[in-house]
Order: structure tokens, then C-alpha cells, then sequence
């Protein structure tokens, strides 16, 4: 079950964590930290129900 | 995979042409079953259905086994096949053995793996076998098998030109080095490779994903120890191939596979000085190598809509093509073989419909469409089709080397294994509480260990019944065995079953399988097993 409500303990705090990791990398190494990092974080959450809601979450631009 | 024309050299001429009393027929002779091609898979079928006393007549335009490597990757399954044929051993006397792989990315060896294969199996995970042996093999079977009354016939220099197909079967057009003649097959079975005349001279489809890259193969025996592994680069540092294979064949040969590309020169490419230049820029100026055989080669993902058409079938490549990524075509074309090759002896024998032949249309498309799966994601791990696929692709290479979450994304080819046949009409219903999954209704047999020798021989290529710890008194072939607790032949048929009983089929897929032997729910799985109506 993916979660879609608040789940960080410090939200500000990670988003800047994030832009952070990005600082002083060109676009290609950006795209592949962020390749990295998804890989990352799909191998943790694992559950393949979880993932595929996830993935259509984020197809939808909003 | 589509290579340069093959042409058969003298030494490989098994079958030289030799005018045969059709030719001089006053109306045109009358054939049960007529297969096209002597590749693996119409050199198997030939001699799956002579084997059970099928006549049958096989036709190749060539004389003997092509030229070249080819086909090199001989999956378990194919060597269990192969060995219900009578042909296993010297497949396995000369194949190449391999368990140890090493996948590098750029200059730097990413990480490597043991396939550790199974315990438990007469056969090992696969071999490396160059094609023209494993089809000499077959051709030496069948002569073994005339030798002993079967009646198969190969005629060689024999090429299909023309094929009018009605209810009844077909008229074929046949060419030969003294003319043309006229033959009527009851059943038509084409195994003339992805290309197929057949396939074309019906006018069928064959549509699917077209990969727009080539390959350069080149075989090559090296002057210098290179252990028995598989090396595959992605993006090598060497630059002579986009992503480049190293693997190890018998007689000291390696065939080296480059990725160089789509708009390519084959001209150009296959010049022995450019050859060298790759192979030099990979294996270093240090190595001295010889070159025995290169090609190039593309290929597609597709499968035509049936396999079926009436009373011409389609198996191998002529039905479906794969890449070459997993050792999919040769491998499911003998499994094409192996389906087929029961049902239209049944059908012919009149111990079965003829709507037993739509369950190999069902259950072989089914398989093709699993392999073009298998192989299609391979394709676009190895050679990915946009700037994003590229990303992942090289992110899921970084993490592989220190991660080992990562190591099974990478995907240099997935190792062919034998579809099970979910859903088949054949199957009925599992009725084994606790059995194992891995051999539920549709599954393949896995081998297991005897005390005596190993399973699958045991199992034959008849209806046979299997039972487990019990003892049923049935007319049908039956192998009783004791399976202890702890033997992987009680791990993998009984599981948490203390006994059972399967019905195995002729190509030693699980039909179904009960707690106990009950004959009425036997006799009416054998009639479904055999397109029969209860």
C-alpha cells in the first residue's frame, strides 16, 4: 500500500538533503543520481504493489 | 537472427543429394508427413516421429549441416530433449561447460557470478555446442534410428519451390539438380528458419519489433589460456562493440559477439583486417588469435498469429524469432519439437482429434511469446533506446558493483528455460494439496536424482503415470518410485504431500496430478491430455 499521506518527520529537511545532493553536478550526473536513488529506494519498498501504484502516482503530472 | 547465406561445405555433406523414385512417379507420390528443413528443430521432429514409427520424409535444399557456429547455447531442457532422442551423450562428451560469469562495465569488472546449478539433474544448467555438431548428432540419431526400422527419410539438394495447401493436406513443388517434381504430404511441417520460403509462399504474417542494431560475430581460436567464463562488456573501453560477449565453444574456439551498430557496412565489417581490429582492440596486442568464422547478424522479436494453418504447422524459427540474447531460438525450437511431435503421431496413429494439434498452437505461443518477453527486455538492458533507459541502465551497472541489491537487474540474457503451460486445455485442474509448485499441471519434469540414475529416462515418451509412495494398479506405463523425505524427488513432487500420483506426458509435462490414484479421474485426465472430448 503505497502512502500518500505526510510520512516524513522533517520534510524541510529532507527536501533540502535532496536538492543538496544535486549541488555543482551537471544535468547528466543529476539524471543519474536520480536513476541511482530510485533504484535505491524501489529495492527497499520491494512490495511489487506498492511500486506499480507508486509509478502510476508519478506518471500523473499533476 | 538472420546470418549470410550458409553454404555446406563438402566435409559437412551428410545427406548428398541422390535422385530418389518420386522423381520418376507417374502422379505425385504420397507423403503422411513432409517436413521442411534440416535445422535442430526439422532434423528433431524428423526424428521425434520416425522414432514412434511415423513415416516420415525430411527435405533440406542444403546437403548436410550449414556452416558456422550459430546456435551455440544448449539449454537442460534441450540436452533432457535430446537425450529422449538418443543423442544427448556425445552432445555432452563435446560441449563446453561453464558456471563462472564476469560482467564489466567500461574498464572495470563490475562484478562476477556463479550460476551454481541445481543439484539433483543428469544434465547441467547448459552446454556451448557449435550448431553443425548438435545437428550432426541428430543426423547420426536418425541413421541409428533407420538402422533400426524407423522410417524417416532425408533427402538432401531437395528445395521447396511451390505449395498449394487444401483440407486434405498439400501439393509441394519440389527442385532438384535433375528438375522438378511434384509430392502430396498429408501434413506439412515447416522448419525452414526465420526466413521461411513456407511461411512466404502461404503469404502469412510475421510481425513484431524490429531492433535496429547489428552484430558482429567472430569465432576465433586464441594461442593463450582464457579460462572457461563468460565475459560480457557493456560500453568497453576498447570501443570495438557497444557491448561485446566473450564465451567459449569447443575445439579451443571463442566467439566473440560486437555490438557495432545499425548503419553498418557488412562488407566493410566482415573485411579480415577490420575483424582483427576489434578482436585486437579487446583482447590486447599481446594475444595472437586465428579467426575461424565471422557473420553478421540482426534481428527482430516476433512470432506469427498461429502456428497452425490448417495441415501445415510451423515450428522454430520459421513460427517465432527472438534475439539472441538468452539462447531462446534453437532451445525453443527443439521444445517446438518436442510438443509437436507426440500429438501428430497420436493424431495420425487415430488415438487422438486432430484438435490436439491446437494445444501445440496454444501452448507454443505461449512459450514464443515468453521467450520474445525474456529476450526483448534483455535487448533493451543491453542496448538501451533512449537517453533515460541509458541512465537506468548505467545507474543499475554502478550499483552492481559495490550493491548486491542491483545484480539481478543487470541483464546480459536471461538463461533459457522450458515454458510451463498455465492454463493449457491439456492440463487438468491441480489436485495435489501441498504439492509443489514447480511441477503443478503444465510444468516440464525436473530431473531428479534415483538411486539408481536420474528421473527423466524413467518417464520415457509415453503417457506415463508417476507414482510416489504409493502403488496404483493401472493399464497405463507407470514408474513407482519411493521418494524419502529429504530427496529432492520427494522436494520436488511431493512437498508437503506424503504421496501422489502424476500423469506425465509424452514430452514429459505434467498433465495432472492427485493425492491418490483414482482410475476414473486418470482415464478422463488422459482424454483432455489428448484433445479428447469427455
Amino acid at each position: 500500500m503505497l502512502i500518500l499521506t505526510p510520512n516524513l518527520p522533517d520534510p524541510d529537511g529532507f527536501y533540502e538533503a535532496l536538492i543538496a545532493a544535486h549541488d555543482g553536478l551537471t544535468e547528466d550526473e543529476s539524471a543519474a543520481l536520480n536513476a541511482r536513488l530510485i533504484l535505491i529506494l524501489a529495492n527497499h519498498i520491494g512490495d511489487p504493489d506498492t511500486l506499480a501504484e507508486a509509478l502510476k502516482t508519478a506518471a500523473d503530472p499533476g | 537472427m538472420s546470418a549470410g547465406a550458409a553454404r555446406t561445405p563438402p566435409a559437412l555433406r551428410l545427406y548428398p543429394y541422390a535422385r530418389s523414385a518420386d522423381q520418376d512417379a507417374d502422379t505425385p507420390a504420397r507423403h503422411p508427413v513432409i517436413v521442411i528443413g534440416g535445422g535442430p528443430v526439422g532434423l528433431a521432429t524428423a526424428l521425434d516421429l520416425g522414432r514412434k514409427g511415423v513415416p516420415v520424409l525430411l527435405l533440406d535444399e542444403n546437403e548436410g549441416v550449414g556452416e558456422g557456429s550459430r546456435a551455440i547455447c544448449m539449454a537442460k531442457r534441450s540436452l533432457e530433449i535430446a537425450d529422449r532422442l538418443g543423442c544427448a551423450a556425445p552432445m555432452i562428451a563435446r560441449g563446453i561447460v561453464w558456471n563462472l560469469g564476469k560482467v564489466f562495465h567500461e574498464d572495470r569488472k563490475v562484478y562476477e557470478f556463479n550460476l551454481l546449478p541445481e543439484d539433483g539433474h543428469a544434465f547441467p544448467a547448459f552446454i556451448n555446442l557449435q550448431q553443425p555438431y548438435l545437428e550432426t548428432y541428430l543426423v547420426e540419431a536418425i541413421r541409428r534410428a533407420q538402422a533400426e526400422g524407423a522410417p524417416i527419410e532425408i533427402r538432401g539438394g531437395n528445395r521447396l519451390t511451390a505449395l498449394a495447401p487444401d483440407d486434405t493436406g498439400a501439393t509441394l513443388t519440389v527442385a532438384t539438380p535433375d528438375g522438378d517434381h511434384t509430392l502430396r504430404a498429408d501434413w506439412l511441417i515447416a522448419c525452414d528458419g526465420a526466413s521461411s520460403p513456407t511461411r512466404t509462399m502461404l503469404g502469412l504474417d510475421f510481425e513484431g519489433r524490429v531492433f535496429r542494431d547489428s552484430f558482429l560475430i567472430a569465432d576465433v581460436t586464441m594461442k593463450a589460456d582464457f579460462p572457461t567464463e563468460r565475459w560480457f562488456w557493456f560500453e568497453p573501453a576498447h570501443r570495438a562493440g557497444a557491448s561485446t560477449l566473450l564465451h567459449r565453444q569447443p575445439d579451443g574456439v571463442w566467439r566473440v559477439d560486437f555490438q557495432i551498430g545499425w548503419d553498418v557496412d557488412r562488407d566493410h565489417e566482415l573485411k579480415p583486417e577490420n575483424v582483427r581490429r576489434r578482436l585486437t582492440a579487446m583482447l590486447g596486442p599481446e594475444i595472437d588469435y586465428d579467426i575461424v568464422w565471422t557473420s553478421i547478424y540482426t534481428f527482430q522479436c516476433r512470432r506469427m498469429r498461429r502456428f497452425r494453418h490448417g495441415r501445415t504447422i510451423f515450428a522454430g524459427d520459421s513460427a517465432h524469432q527472438v534475439s539472441p540474447f538468452g539462447a531462446r531460438g534453437a532451445n525453443s525450437g527443439l521444445q517446438d519439437a518436442d510438443n509437436l511431435a507426440w500429438k501428430l503421431a497420436m493424431v495420425l496413429r487415430g488415438e487422438a482429434p486432430e484438435a490436439l494439434l491446437d494445444s501445440y498452437d496454444h501452448e507454443r505461443r505461449q512459450a514464443a511469446d515468453e521467450n520474445i518477453a525474456a529476450s526483448t527486455r534483455s535487448t533493451d538492458f543491453i542496448t538501451p533506446k533512449s537517453k533515460v533507459s541509458h541512465t537506468f541502465r548505467n545507474a543499475v551497472l554502478a550499483l552492481a558493483g559495490r550493491h548486491a541489491f542491483a545484480r539481478p537487474l543487470v541483464n546480459s540474457g536471461r538463461l533459457s528455460t522450458p515454458c510451463t503451460h498455465d492454463g493449457s486445455p491439456l492440463n487438468t485442474p491441480d489436485a495435489l494439496p501441498g504439492g509443489p509448485a514447480r511441477t503443478r499441471p503444465g510444468s516440464p519434469c525436473p530431473d531428479a536424482t534415483l538411486e539408481d540414475g536420474f528421473l527423466l529416462p524413467r518417464l520415457g515418451d509415453r503417457f506415463t503415470l508417476l507414482a510416489l509412495n504409493i502403488d496404483p494398479d493401472s493399464d497405463l506405463p507407470c514408474v513407482a518410485l519411493f521418494a524419502p523425505p529429504g530427496s529432492d524427488l520427494a522436494a520436488r513432487y511431493l512437498g508437503a504431500a506424503r504421496q501422489a500420483l502424476y500423469l506425465v506426458r509424452p514430452d514429459q509435462h505434467v498433465a495432472a496430478r492427485w493425492p491418490s490414484h483414482d482410475p476414473d479421474a486418470v482415464a478422463a485426465a488422459l482424454k483432455r491430455a489428448t484433445g479428447t472430448p469427455c
